[in-house]
This record gives structure tokens, sequence and C-alpha cells, in this order.
């Protein structure tokens, strides 16, 4: 090879590795799939209930309760008659809805809090975050519970109540990814190009640390899951007739015996959803972190 | 303090030398610092309630030309370097943009004009932009262009670094060190400044891609007329790529010159234990001449008179007690030691092309740095002059205990 | 001939992978260290330098092993010792300093203390025997008011500092070899003076062999008598310094040479290497440094080239060398 081909070789390579570092497919990550595939599955059903659930989840049948497992009830009946299975899915609805919903406003809350904490710094910090100290303070069912009580039962109040305590998180999350990302080199040069306090938050900071919260976020979505299957089980949670996991673990705990599979079986859906969630935020903290971080 | 331009102006060309395109008059950085109650109650924290990172700097760069900054830990180079860019602001002094004082919170329109290189290849670009978008941020925020020109002018930026178009789409993971670095030039050029402020922008790349970078520079220097301060450690790459060179220990400058001028004949003393602890390259060739006393000094111990005197191997009374300005002593040539006069020549390294026997030089060292009793002293060859010995023998420049 | 004290042969290191085939990082490498010599070893960032040194030591990272050949050090062979064993040698024969000493000091133990830790364990000294040899070894390394410095934790020292206490700790046990993995790439350049003439001086000293990794030939050349240049996970040049770096007859090292700005050559102009440091996972076939080389043809790329003696005791990995560096040097 001359000297001239050699340079232009040389080139070709400069040009082409420029693409040659791709990114891992996301499709490689077993934990990614298997969570995807759980949770795909289950929101399927959610969506699906009025079309694959083979009773009224709610319609009483006195004379047929607590049947045992049958070709009929798949999974017997309660004890008001309802079809077990019918309830197991049209509970999904309701608990994987206020599951995802009630993460929703804490993330919005405590990120902007976070953010804008970490980004200032000085006495607004101080202040932001001696508010979120007193908050976490508190344990987190016990203030639900209690907050629960104060609006009164039904889905607002949950959202409310889990909402008002689990934000904290967030804004610890993202407040200690903000001070990292804040003298992190491409930010200094973002504000000597003449960018404004508010265009770099959003537009530069925001994307770098929002992957932390969105990964606490998936679990959070199992913990409130788990916490309105606690209020329902309480019986705090959703108002009854309507299916949701945790009052249906309620009703059936006093046929453990008889009926064992009233109980058990929509705790073990619970439990699977967690598996399943907790898998897909795994996947996604993957995805997300190491080759995109540097 | 004088200024640079004292009295060798006179021997400088008669046209009349337009401003320097950056000035910096008698700045300093002083950061306050507050031990927490633990440590103030325990009594540890040795008095310190600040840290003068800057004492008191004058600089100047010239249009189109590249002046080195070199220092090691502690000089205040980065902080120098971090002012002049606009991210920091000094405690005290001023700073002149082409003769207009630039004011200490700069808006979008004068931020642009003085742009930085920063040393991490790694942290400078932010992971989740592409290219692309990061050039057009930068484009549309200050108007560069029309915005349908946009592309264009970021390809156009993209070839001026030698990167080609379908580095647009890509993000910053999937480029190397060199490229990165590139690409961070390439950002820094898109507002059209007409300074560069780089801060050691080669030490964290492998050496064959340093050359690159470093011929980038220069080709900027030369094509667009930038002007380039250039942090840097190693002094083989100041030689190589630099006009001037200003040298800073522990919050100030100390010497000024042209760069082969500074390295053939270095009128203060650190500068010349600088040049004498660079390793050579060419087979045989070997600078034993003098090995510096001491650690590099803590910017919050700062000695009393000439800050250097307890390392350095001329010091007399009198630099116990003054603190020397930077004063002119020759043609272009500013150092701040009061005995700069009075130094021997300076005596390079061995000539390179002489062929030096290894086992004579460790028969040299055995002699000299084996026996724990000399540890201390600087190597053999020193200059007999009156050297007191510094007032406290313990490392100096560090915690110092006694007063 | 004086027996090698360590003699790494044909040592092949990768990443074993389940059904897909292995990800070779150092290929086929051959080192030979005889007792006090000070050895140097030349690379960029992925050219495995690094990965060798810990090979020695014992040290790979999770995920990588010796896929092939040996590493014998005073006769016995290392790799198949027992870990016990193995560990035994680290320390009184074998010791190693690397590159950033904040994270090889235990932040929590006084300086004095992890010297001495070493003297205990392998010399079988008391509490205050060791603790004294640990201030006499700072002296030696040039610490001044070494006995008070010994209670200090690593955080209250400088950065020169502390690379002394990590010499210091590594000669305490008087070993035979000391592995150093780009000791002075993070110090300030007077301080790396000082601590490279330290290194020197204890080495010839206790007649300890030095295996020096590093990608500063300045310093090679300051610090070695004899040297190796890697290029991705391969030896491309050896021999002594004064003939690798006067004379070279590979064109990655005349490459390196040319790139490198020269202090001794100001106005030389520098000539970057063109193209890229290989990618490991999609190594070309036949000679690594094909693809950036100007003198390569199409034999380069058949195969990987052998070292071939080019002069007495000084190698090469390059079938065009003769006609490359044939007469002055280009």
């Amino acid at each position: 090879m001359s000297a001239p081909t050699a340079v232009l070789a040389a080139r070709r390579q400069t040009r082409r590795a420029a693409r040659s570092r791709s990114l891992r497919p996301w499709y490689r990550s077993g934990t990614l799939v298997a969570g995807l595939v759980i949770v795909g599955l289950l929101v399927l059903v959610a969506v699906l209930a009025p079309v694959i659930a083979p009773f009224d989840p709610v319609k009483q049948d006195l004379l047929n309760a607590l049947q045992p497992p049958s070709g009929t009830h798949l999974l017997g009946t309660d004890k008001y008659g309802r079809d077990v299975l019918s309830r197991l899915i049209w509970g999904a609805r309701v608990d994987l809805r206020v599951g995802f919903l009630a993460v929703l406003i804490p993330f919005v809350v405590g990120t902007v809090v976070g953010g804008v904490a970490g980004y200032a710094g000085g006495w607004l910090d101080t202040v932001l975050m001696r508010v979120v100290d007193v908050f976490f303070a508190f344990p987190f069912y016990v203030m639900v519970i209690v907050l629960v009580f104060v609006f009164g039962s039904g889905e607002l109040s949950i959202y409310l109540a889990i909402a008002a305590v689990s934000w904290v998180s967030y804004a610890k999350i993202v407040r200690g990814e903000v001070l990292v990302a804040k003298e992190q080199d491409y930010v200094v040069a973002a504000r000597l190009g003449g960018m404004s306090h508010a265009r770099i938050l959003v537009r530069h900071i925001g994307p770098n640390v929002l992957s932390q919260a969105i990964i606490y976020g998936m679990s959070d979505i199992v913990m409130d899951i788990m916490a309105i299957v606690t209020l329902g089980y309480l019986g705090l949670g959703i108002a009854p007739p309507t299916a949701e996991w945790g009052s249906m673990i309620n009703d059936g705990q006093e046929f453990i015996t008889t009926q064992w599979q009233q109980a058990t079986v929509p705790g073990l859906v619970v439990v699977l959803t967690s598996l399943g969630l907790s898998w897909l935020g795994d996947g996604v903290s993957d995805l997300l972190s190491p080759e995109r971080r540097k | 303090m004088s200024s640079t331009t004292g009295p060798a102006a006179t021997t400088r060309p008669a046209t009349a030398l337009p401003d320097p395109v950056l000035r910096a008059s008698g700045l300093t950085k002083t950061y306050r610092l507050r031990p927490s109650l633990a440590t103030r109650l325990a009594r540890r924290d040795d008095g310190r309630t600040s840290l003068r990172a800057l004492d008191g700097v004058d600089l100047e760069l010239r249009q189109g030309e590249i002046l080195a900054l070199v220092g090691e830990s502690g000089s205040g180079k980065s902080t120098l370097a971090k002012i002049l860019v606009g991210g920091t602001t000094p405690t005290s002094g001023d700073l002149d943009h082409r003769g207009e004082a630039l004011p200490v919170r700069r808006d979008k329109d004068a931020s642009r004009r003085i742009q930085m290189v920063f040393q991490d290849p790694y942290s400078s670009l932010n992971p989740r932009l592409s290219v692309g978008a990061m050039l057009r941020e930068l484009l549309l925020l200050h108007q560069v262009v029309p915005r349908a020109e946009v592309r264009a002018e970021s390809v156009r930026l993209l070839n001026l670094v030698g990167l080609e178009e379908d580095a647009l789409d890509a993000y910053p993971s999937q480029f190397s060190g060199g490229q990165r670095q590139r690409l961070a030039i390439a950002r820094a050029l898109a507002v059209r400044p007409d300074v560069l402020i780089a801060d050691e922008p080669v030490s964290a790349l492998d050496v064959s891609v340093q050359a690159t970078i470093l011929d980038l520079f220069a080709r900027l220097q030369r094509e667009l007329g930038l002007s380039i301060l250039f942090v840097a450690h190693n002094l083989a790459v100041v030689q190589h790529l630099s006009q001037r060179v200003a040298v800073m220990y522990l919050g100030r400058i100390v010497e000024v010159a042209e760069t082969a001028e500074l390295f053939a004949n270095p009128r203060h003393p650190y500068t010349r234990a600088l040049v004498d602890s660079i390793p050579r390259m060419r087979a045989g060739s070997v600078n034993e001449e003098f090995v510096l006393d001491g650690e590099p000094p803590s910017p919050f111990d700062v000695p009393a008179g000439c800050r250097f005197h307890p390392r350095c191997p001329y010091a007399v009374e009198r630099c116990r007690t003054e603190d020397p300005a930077l004063a002119a002593v020759g043609a272009g040539h500013d150092s701040a030691c009061l005995r700069a006069a009075e130094l021997p020549p300076f005596q390079a390294p061995p000539d390179p092309a002489a062929s030096i026997d290894r086992v004579d030089v460790r028969e040299e060292l055995q002699d000299e740095t084996t026996d724990p009793a000399e540890v201390r002293g600087p190597a053999e060859p020193r200059h007999p002059e009156e050297h007191p010995s510094p007032g406290d023998p313990g490392t100096p420049g560090a915690r110092s205990t006694d007063a | 001939m004086v027996a090698p004290l360590l003699s790494v042969s044909a040592l092949t290191l990768g990443v074993r992978r389940r059904g897909r085939p292995d990800t070779v990082i150092v290929e086929d490498l051959s080192i030979d260290i005889a007792p006090g010599e000070r050895f140097g070893v030349v690379g960029e960032s992925g050219s495995g330098k690094s990965l060798t040194l810990r090979a020695v030591a014992g040290l790979l990272p999770a995920g990588v092993e010796v896929l092939s050949g040996g590493i014998t050090y005073d006769g016995k062979d290392l790799l198949g010792l027992p870990a016990a064993a193995r560990r035994r040698l680290m320390g009184p024969e074998i010791a190693m300093i690397f590159q950033e000493p904040m994270t090889a000091l235990n932040p929590v133990v006084r300086v004095g203390d992890q010297i001495a830790e070493g003297p205990r364990r392998h010399l079988g000294l008391s509490k205050g025997d060791a603790a004294q040899l640990a201030v006499e070894m700072m002296a030696r390394t040039g610490i001044p008011d070494p006995a008070r410095r010994a209670r200090a934790y690593p955080h209250e020292l400088s950065g020169g500092l502390r690379q002394r206490i990590m010499i210091a700790m590594a000669v305490s046990c008087g070993p035979r070899l000391l592995l150093c993995d780009e000791p002075t790439t993070a110090l300030d350049v007077t301080v790396q003076h000082q601590v490279l003439k330290v290194l020197e001086a204890l080495c010839a000293d206790g007649g300890t062999a030095l295996a020096f990794v590093t990608h500063d030939l300045a310093v090679v050349n300051q610090t070695c008598t004899d040297m190796a240049v890697m290029y991705a996970g391969h030896i491309v040049e050896s021999g002594s310094v004064r003939d690798v770096l006067g004379d070279p007859r590979h064109p990655y090292t005349k490459g390196l040479l040319d790139s490198a700005p020269d202090f001794d050559q100001p106005d030389r102009r520098l000539v970057p290497i063109p193209g890229f440091p290989p990618n490991l996972a999609a190594r070309p076939s036949g000679c690594p440094f094909a693809p950036r080389c100007s003198f390569a043809v199409d034999a380069c790329t058949a195969a990987v080239p052998a070292r071939e003696l080019v002069a007495p005791g000084h190698t090469a990995a390059c079938r065009e060398s003769d006609r490359i560096f044939e007469g002055a040097l280009a």
C-alpha cells in the first residue's frame, strides 16, 4: 500500500469508526425481555378483561357461593358466589392502573424539587432538603394509612396519600444526580455557550438524571401496588365490590383451609407482577445507564 | 505589580501594538473555607480559613498567538483558565477583552467570544445529545447562521476538525477519545470565538493521538487567526506548540518569555527545575542535573517572601522577606525572581547526541540518593552560591507546624 | 547468560465466551527479564501492557484469563502454583506499584502501618521492628520527617508522597522483581522526576529487577535499560532502550517516535499515526498494525509476523523491517 492509499484507508477507517461502536441491542438483555413479557401479559389481560373474563366480577350469586374449582369456575367462587378468576382478571385493571398512576405525581413533584434544589444549591437546597427530611422521618405505611383515613377511602385518596409520602425519594435521588451532573464539563460548557439555567436544567442535565428517577420509579410501582394491596387487605383501599387483589386476599383468608386458592392465587399474582416490574426496571436501568453514561 | 509590557516595550518593533486579545491585571481568587464545627472543636483546622488560589496574576494573550500556561498542582493554572473563560468570578482584579473590560457576569454575547476546550473528553460532551443536536443548539442560540444553513454549517465545523458528516447523527459514546476532543473543539468553534482556552486538552489522550490534536490547534491558529491559551503540564508539548510560555507557581506567574528563550535561558529557579525534570526521549540523553526538593506546595500555606524560596537552591536572606514582582529581565522576558540577573547561565542537559553509558549513571545515583541522611538535599551539581538552609527543614509548603 | 528471573512465554490472555470464539487481548507474548534488569513495556491504551503485568502479578480482572502460555519466575511455574503459594511470593519476591496511589492505599489505615504489614507477615518481624523498618523505608524513598509522616493517613499526603509510600510498601520486603503500572503518569513533572530517581536508586541498591509499564517513551528512556513495544496485544519490537529508541525497526515504534513531541527537537514536525487503535473484538488477520501502516504490503495481512532478530539483541515483528529501515532512518 503506498502512503497515500494508506492515508485514504485510514480516513475510511476513521469515518466508519464513527459508526462502528453501536449500542448493544435491547433484546439481548434477558431481564429486560423477561420483564417485558410478564408485564406485557399482565397489561394485556387487564386491557382485555371484558373479553376474556368468563363472568361478571361483581355480580353476586349466593346460591353458588364457595364452589371449589371446576370446569366453569376455574378458580372456584368466593363467598358471594363471584367467579374468582374473573375477579382476578378484572382486578388487574385496578391494581396496575393505580400502581402506575400513583407513581406519576411523586415522580413529577419529587424530580422538580430535587432538580431545583440540587442545581440551585445554597439556602434553597438546604430548606428544601430539610422539608424532605421531615417527610422521610415518617414510616411509609403508617403515613399512608393515616392519610387514607383522613381523606376517606377511594381511589383518589390513595393517590393523594401515596403521593404525599413517596415524592421525597425522587427528590433525594434526583438531587444527588444533579449535584454530580452539575459539575460535569459538558454542563460547564453549556454555561459557557451562553445557555440559561432553565435550558441547561431541562435540556442538558434533565435527560441525564431522569434515568435514575425512572429506574427508581419502576420499583416504586411495585411498592405502590403492594401498598394498594395492603390497603385493600386492611379494608382501606378501593371500596368493594370492585375486584382488587388485596381485597380478594382479605376476603379469601377466612377460607384458607378450605378454598385456599381464593387468597393464595391473587397473592401469587401480586408476586408475579412485582417480579415482572423488577425485571423490567433492571432491564431498563441497564439500557439507560452504562452505554449512554459515557 | 508591573505589567508585562513594562520597559521591554522599547525593544519591540515600532508599529503600535493593538490591544492584546485578553489582558488580566491583578487577578486574585480566594476561596473562603469554613471547616465543620467538629473540625474546629478538635482544633485540627490549623487556622486555615482561606485558600488563595490566585494571588495577583497579570497576563496578556496576544492576537493570533498560542500562549502556554504551565504549572504543577497548586499553581492555580486551572483557576486562572476558569476565570478567563468566565466560569468563575475573580475575587479582585480586571479582565479586558480587546481593550474593553469584561464584566464579571458575562451575557450571552460576551461569553461566546472566549470558549473552552476541556481536559477530559469523556465528560465534556453530553452523552444524551447527538453531535448534530449539540451543534444545532449552539448555532441557533447565537444565531450564527440562518436556520436553513445550520446543517451545512455543522458539516463545515466537523470538516474543520477532521471529521465527516456522518458524525452528526452519532452520540459521543460512539467516538474515541481523540475524536471526542475534536468534537469538543468543533463545539467551541461553533460560536465563532476569537479566544480558545484549552485546559490540558491532550493530557488524557494517547501519544499518537495527541499529535493530531496538536496539529489541529496549530492549524486553527493559522487558518482562523485564533488566539489560544494552552494550559499544559507536558513541557515537550508546550515547546512544540506555543509561541510564548507563562510559568505559574502557587498562584502567581513567575516567568513569561518566548518559548525558545524560556527553555534555553530560564531566568527563574523554578523554571529551571521544571526544565531539568523533563524526561528526554533521545537514546542516551539523560538529565541528571537537578532534582527539585520537596513537594509542590499547598496553596493553603503560601510561604512568606518569595513563595519559592523554601525549595530554591539560590535563595538568600532577602528572599525570605521580599515578595518579588514580575519584572522584565530581557526582551519580552519577565521573571519574578529577586536574583534573576545573578543566576548562573543555565546548563542545558548534556548533548543528546553524546552517548552516556547507563552504568555510570547508576553509580552516580547510588552515591547521591541512597544515603538516607542525604536524601533531602538536591542532587550534587547544585550551584554553591550562598544558600542558607531554608528556615524549616521539614517539607516546605505543606502543613508547616512552625510559623 | 544468566537465567532470566521472569520469563513470560507465549502468553495469551483473553476472555472466554460460551459458544463463540474467545476474545483475545494479548497474544503470544514472550518477555525475559534478567535479575536486576530494568525492563520497560511501552504501549498506548488497548495495547495490553497493563494486563500483561497483572497476569504476572496474578491480578487479572474478572473474566480475563490466561488462555495459553506460561509465566515462570525463578524457575517456578507461576500459573501452576496453587493460589496460596502464589500469594506467598507476592511481597517478598514480587511486588507491584500502581498508577493511582489513592486507590491503592487503604484510606483508613495509617501509612506506616500499611508499609509495616508486609514485613510483619512475610518476614515475620515483630510489630516494633516492622514499624522501624517502615520508617527506614520511607526515609529511603526520600520522604522528609518520616517518623512523623508514618502516622499520617493517605488522604493527608500529596500525590507524590503517596506514590513514595507505595514504593516503600513495595520494596519493604526486599522483592527481587518490582512490577510498576504507570507509576508516575498521574504525577507532576518535578515529582515524577524525584520518584523515578528513587525507583532507580532503590532498584540499583537492592538488585531488584523492574518491569515498568508506561506510555511515555521519555520515561522509559530515563529509567530502563531494555524495553518492548506493544501494539494490540503483541510485542512489535524489543531490545535495549538505546537500540529501540535510537534505531527503531518497526513502523509502529517509528510512528510513536515521530508523533511524540521530543523536547530536544522542538522544530521537528509531529507526524501522527493515521487511523485508529484496533478494535479487539474485530481483529484483522495478519499484522495488527497493517491497517495503519504506510509500508504495508499484501503479505502483511496474511499472517501475524513473527519476532525476528534485526540486530544482536534487537527483535522486530515486521516482515518488511529490513526493506523499510534499510540504510539511514527514514
